[in-house]
């Protein structure tokens, strides 16, 4: 087939593009993800006991807060890996400045204690589980981005691949905060970013292999 | 400005896009691929494809050109990729001992083993590779006959060799 004959044939082809269409399925994906990981977390851990209590808490908020940037961020900076030509790297600074927020945080609350209340404050009861717990509730989000993603034009595959689990590991975080007992910035700090961090690391290597086109 | 009212769905304002752009892809990738020329038409050929089926993740308030580039280098790489991993395939049969001996092989015999080991692929990768790799028609034909997506033509031929040599393997 000579060039001329394919511009033909995709010409015939064009058709009206919808160009909303793209975020709106993005979106949805998301908005499916979470669900379902809302879903297993409400099924399987349930949200913790002493939510009324909690939610009165100012730390309840922060961790709330800290946790929802990082997923709005991510979902953004995973969009524009998937969109060619759009410079995702302007978000990496804001990612950057939320953990780092954390820390400071982490490290004033760590100051002001006693030396032998310091790694109670780090480890808290559940830093065993709770990363493996983010990254478990991160399988379906992830899922559902990557399914949005095949039907976008990633050009760097192995960066698509670790925003989308970032993405996907940040939402994750959200969902898993409802049922996380832990309020400690120090925690938050280690074993939230770890649990974010586990399915970005398996996204950058499956990026080649999944989003190839 | 074509590719807006393309966008808008106005046909000849898309041919004249396409047009325009396989000019502007052949400078693109002519540049690169210096002392290529076929390969050049191909890649073209295949950014246009590109282009055509991802035309939904172009953001009309961003410029044009930069989209169209990260798609072209994009295809590159992996057009340069796929010819490495070609070469040393080849290279493999070359050195291969027994090389000369599956050359006198029967052709009778090898279009029956072939056939055989088609049966054994799904159909969207079987088709492909009949249409494109034994009659010969171009990705762009296949996709209209058997009403598949041409990635979804391309990813079939991709993946129906690698099971095909796969299947090979575990026979010797």
């Amino acid at each position: 087939m000579t060039t001329d004959e394919l511009i033909e044939a995709l010409a015939l082809r064009g058709g009206a593009i919808d160009a909303h269409r793209v975020v709106r399925r993005y979106v949805a994906a998301l908005g499916v993800g979470i669900a379902l990981a809302t879903f297993v977390m409400a099924v399987m851990l349930g949200p913790r006991h002493d939510f009324p209590q909690a939610a009165a808490l100012p730390m309840f908020w922060v961790k709330l807060a800290f946790v929802a940037s990082l997923a709005i961020l991510g979902a953004v900076a995973a969009f524009r890996v998937g969109m060619p030509a759009q410079r995702p790297s302007t978000i990496a600074p804001a990612i950057a400045a939320v953990i780092g927020s954390m820390w400071i945080v982490a490290a004033a609350a760590l100051a002001e204690s006693p030396a032998d209340a310091r790694m109670p404050l780090v480890l808290g009861a559940t830093w065993t589980s709770c990363p493996w717990l983010i990254a478990g509730l991160s399988i379906p989000v992830f899922a559902a981005v990557a399914w949005a993603m095949r039907r976008m034009a990633p050009t760097r595959l192995r960066v698509a691949g670790a925003a989308a689990g970032f993405a996907s590991g940040a939402t994750a975080a959200l969902v898993y905060a409802f049922h996380c007992p832990e309020l400690a910035a120090p925690f938050v700090g280690t074993w939230y970013v770890l649990g974010i961090l586990i399915p970005t690391a398996i996204g950058a290597l499956l990026g080649e292999r999944l989003f190839r086109w | 400005m074509l590719m807006l009212d393309a966008q808008a769905g106005d046909a000849a304002a898309y041919r004249a896009f396409l047009r325009e752009l396989a000019a502007h892809l052949r400078r693109f990738i002519g540049k690169r691929l210096q002392g290529r020329p076929h390969e050049v038409e191909d890649l073209a050929q295949e950014c246009l494809i590109a282009v055509h089926e991802k035309r939904h993740t172009y953001d009309t308030a961003q410029p044009l050109t930069p989209w169209i580039h990260a798609i072209a280098r994009y295809k590159l790489a992996d057009h340069l990729r796929r010819n490495r991993h070609a070469e040393v395939a080849s290279d493999d049969i070359d050195d291969a001992p027994d090389a000369r001996a599956t050359a006198t092989h029967d052709a009778g015999d090898a279009r029956r083993d072939l056939a055989k080991l088609l049966a054994r692929l799904p159909q969207r990768q079987r088709l492909p590779i009949l249409h494109v790799k034994i009659e010969g028609l171009s990705v762009a034909e296949t996709a209209s006959v058997t009403g598949m997506s041409m990635s979804a033509v391309k990813v079939g031929i991709h993946r129906g060799l690698k099971a095909l040599a796969a299947m090979v393997g575990e026979r010797e």
